[in-house]
C-alpha cells in the first residue's frame, strides 16, 4: 500500500464515451435502476486479471479513443480489449498485457484500429464511491463514476488507486479474444420467437445484420430485412441483458447494459453474455450474424469460460 | 380478488433469466399475487437470485448460473408457488403525494378536460380521489407505473415526446399515471407537479415507491408546493 503517494493519472482530454465501469449494479432492477457495467466484460476481466485484481474491479471503458492521460506516478497498469492506437510517450502500446509507466509519461488513445472499446485497469481497481453497490457510470440516472453522479470521465479528473503491483503479465496467446469480422453471435431463443413469421425466422438466422449508427450503451439497432411479428402490443415486462427486441419497424435492437429495465416490444430472445461482449467491439457499419443457441448448452459454455480465469 | 393462485408459465428469456408469466391482462387484482410470489422467490433463491423484476403480469427472474442451473431454478420456482397465498391488499405502503395541479406545470390539463368532456377541476378531482397501485418501476430509477386511472381520463401519449421534463411532473398515459423522478424526456400528458423526492440513493430502500405500494395524490396550492421544496420553473427549462 502506498495510499498517500498515490497521485494516479490526470485526465488531459476525454469524451462522453469514456467512463468508469465495474461489473454493474445488481439487486436494484426492480426499482428501475439499470444494470450498467463494462460492455465487453471479457476484456474487462482480462485487464483486471493482468493485475491480479478482482475480475469486476473498476476500470476505464474507453470507447472509440480520444483520451489523453498524464502519469503522475510510477505504476503498473494493464490494457485489454480494442486496439485504439494506444501510445506511451509516443511508443505503441499493445493491449492484452500489463505495462510499467513512469511519472510524467503521457498515455494516449487515438482511434479504433481493431474493436471499439479498450479497458484500462489499475492496481486494485480505480478508486470511486460505490453507489447502490457499484461505481458503474450511468449519466441519465446520475449514478456512479468518479464523482458518484454518473458523469463520464472528463478533463482534469483524477484517476487514482490504492495498491501497488510489481509483476508483469500477458494474456496467454490462445486466450486472447479475436475480433474477426462478421462475428456469429449466439442468440438464446426466447418464448416469443414463435410469434414471428416463418420468413422472419429464416431471415433472423440467415441474413447479415448491419450495425446502425444508433448504437450506444443502451442498445444497438441492427439493419436488415424487416421482421414481422404476429403480436403487436405486449404488456411491459422485465428485460434481460442482450434481449433482442423488435419494434414495429421490424429492425431488431439488441438491449445492452444500460437498457431500460422493462419494455413492451416482442423479443426474439437474448444474446449470450459472450455475444454481448463481442458485439460491444463492433462499430457502426460492421455486419454480424445471429446463430440460434439453447439455454442449457450456453450455460455450460459460460461456466467453462468463467473457469478459465480461475485456472489461468 | 382473484381467488385461485396463478400457475406461472415459465419462458426462457436469456442465458440466466426466465419470465414467469402469471396473468394475461393488466388488473389491479394481479398485484397481491405478484407481491406474494416475489417474497417467496426472494426467500427461496436466497443468494442465487441476482434480480427479480415485477411488472404488470410477469416477473423477470435473473439467477446466478454459477450457483444453480436451469433445473434447480425451475424447482425453486415450483416450490415458491406451492400453496401460495395472495399478499394482503393492505400490503405495501400507502403514499400521499402532494401535487400542485396547474396549467403552468400541467400543460395537458386543457387537453384532458377537452377529451373527457369534463371541467379541469373535475379532471383534477378524479385524478386525486382514486387510490392507485404501483404496478412496476422502470423507465428511470424510481419511476413508478401506477393505475388504473379513471377511464374518462385515459389519454394516449403525446405523438411527439418532450425532450426535457421537469422532475416531479405528474402525467397520464392511457390508464396509467406516474411522477417523473428526474429530468428526462417523456411523452406523458402532464397535469401537475409533485415536490416529493422520489429517488435518492441516500435513503433506505432508495426509492420512495416500491411495486405493490398504493398512492394517493393530494391537491395543494402554489404556496404549499413551494413550501414543500417544489421547483416551479417552466417545463423544459429546469437545469
Amino acid at each position: 500500500m502506498n495510499g498517500n503517494a498515490s497521485r494516479g493519472l490526470k485526465v488531459v482530454r476525454s469524451t462522453p464515451f469514456i467512463q468508469l465501469q465495474d461489473g454493474g449494479r445488481f439487486g436494484v432492477r426492480h426499482l428501475g435502476v439499470t444494470q450498467s457495467g463494462a460492455l465487453d466484460w471479457i476484456s474487462q476481466y482480462w485487464a483486471n486479471w493482468l493485475l491480479g485484481n478482482a475480475l469486476d474491479a473498476a476500470v476505464v471503458e474507453i470507447t472509440l479513443g480520444n483520451l489523453d492521460l498524464l502519469c503522475q506516478q510510477d505504476a503498473t497498469l494493464a490494457l485489454a480489449g480494442a486496439d485504439l492506437g494506444a501510445t506511451l510517450d509516443g511508443q505503441p502500446l499493445a493491449p492484452w498485457r500489463s505495462f510499467r509507466v513512469r511519472q510524467g509519461q503521457q498515455l494516449k488513445f487515438a482511434q479504433p484500429r481493431q474493436g471499439a472499446r479498450a479497458y484500462l485497469a489499475a492496481p486494485g481497481g480505480f478508486d470511486a464511491p460505490r453507489i447502490l453497490g457499484s461505481c458503474a457510470s450511468v449519466a441519465r440516472e446520475e449514478l456512479g463514476g468518479l464523482h458518484g453522479n454518473g458523469a463520464p470521465i472528463a478533463a482534469d479528473d483524477p484517476l487514482r488507486w490504492s495498491t501497488e503491483v510489481d509483476t508483469q503479465r500477458e494474456v496467454p496467446g490462445k486466450q486472447i479474444p479475436v475480433f474477426a469480422p462478421s462475428p456469429r453471435l449466439a442468440l438464446i431463443m426466447g418464448a416469443q420467437l414463435g410469434d414471428f413469421s416463418g420468413q422472419s425466422l429464416f431471415d433472423v438466422f440467415n441474413s447479415p445484420w448491419k450495425i446502425d449508427t444508433r448504437a450506444d450503451r443502451m442498445g444497438m439497432r441492427l439493419l436488415g430485412p424487416a421482421l414481422h411479428c404476429r403480436r403487436t402490443t405486449m404488456v411491459s415486462e422485465g428485460i434481460p441483458l442482450g434481449a433482442v427486441q423488435v419494434p414495429p419497424d421490424g429492425q431488431p435492437i439488441v438491449l445492452l447494459n444500460d437498457r431500460q429495465t422493462i419494455g413492451g416490444y416482442p423479443r426474439l430472445g437474448a444474446l449470450t453474455p459472450c455475444a454481448v461482449a463481442r458485439l460491444a467491439q463492433c462499430l457502426p457499419g460492421e455486419t454480424v450474424h445471429l446463430r440460434p443457441a439453447l439455454q442449457a448448452s450456453a450455460q455450460e459454455a459460460q461456466r467453462d469460460l468463467l473457469r478459465q480465469w480461475r485456472d489461468a | 380478488m382473484t381467488q385461485r393462485p396463478p400457475v406461472p408459465v415459465l419462458e426462457v428469456a436469456g442465458i440466466d433469466s426466465l419470465i414467469l408469466r402469471l396473468f394475461e391482462h393488466i388488473d389491479e387484482d394481479n398485484m397481491p399475487w405478484i407481491l406474494a410470489a416475489s417474497q417467496r422467490l426472494r426467500a427461496g433463491f436466497g443468494t442465487a437470485l441476482i434480480d427479480l423484476v415485477p411488472s404488470y403480469t410477469t416477473l423477470l427472474l435473473h439467477y446466478d448460473l454459477e450457483r444453480i442451473d436451469a433445473a434447480q431454478a425451475n424447482a425453486l420456482i415450483a416450490e415458491a408457488f406451492s400453496d401460495l397465498q395472495p399478499a394482503s391488499s393492505e400490503g405495501g405502503r400507502l403514499h400521499h403525494l402532494p401535487t400542485w395541479y396547474d396549467r403552468r406545470v400541467g400543460p395537458e390539463l386543457p387537453l384532458l378536460a377537452q377529451r373527457s368532456g369534463l371541467s379541469e377541476a373535475e379532471v383534477i378531482r378524479r385524478h386525486s380521489t382514486h387510490e392507485y397501485q404501483v404496478f412496476a418501476l422502470g423507465f428511470a430509477p424510481g419511476f413508478a407505473f401506477m393505475g388504473l386511472v379513471d377511464e374518462a381520463l385515459a389519454t394516449p401519449r403525446l405523438s411527439t415526446p418532450r425532450k426535457r421534463i421537469a422532475p416531479g411532473s405528474v402525467g397520464i398515459a392511457e390508464r396509467q399515471t406516474a411522477v417523473y423522478p428526474v429530468v428526462s424526456p417523456g411523452g406523458w400528458n402532464l397535469l401537475g407537479r409533485c415536490p416529493t423526492k422520489l429517488f435518492d440513493h441516500g435513503i433506505e430502500g432508495y426509492s420512495l415507491m416500491q411495486p405493490g405500494d398504493r398512492v394517493r395524490f393530494e391537491p395543494i396550492d402554489h404556496a404549499e408546493f413551494i413550501r414543500l421544496g417544489g421547483n416551479d420553473s417552466p417545463l423544459e427549462a429546469t437545469a
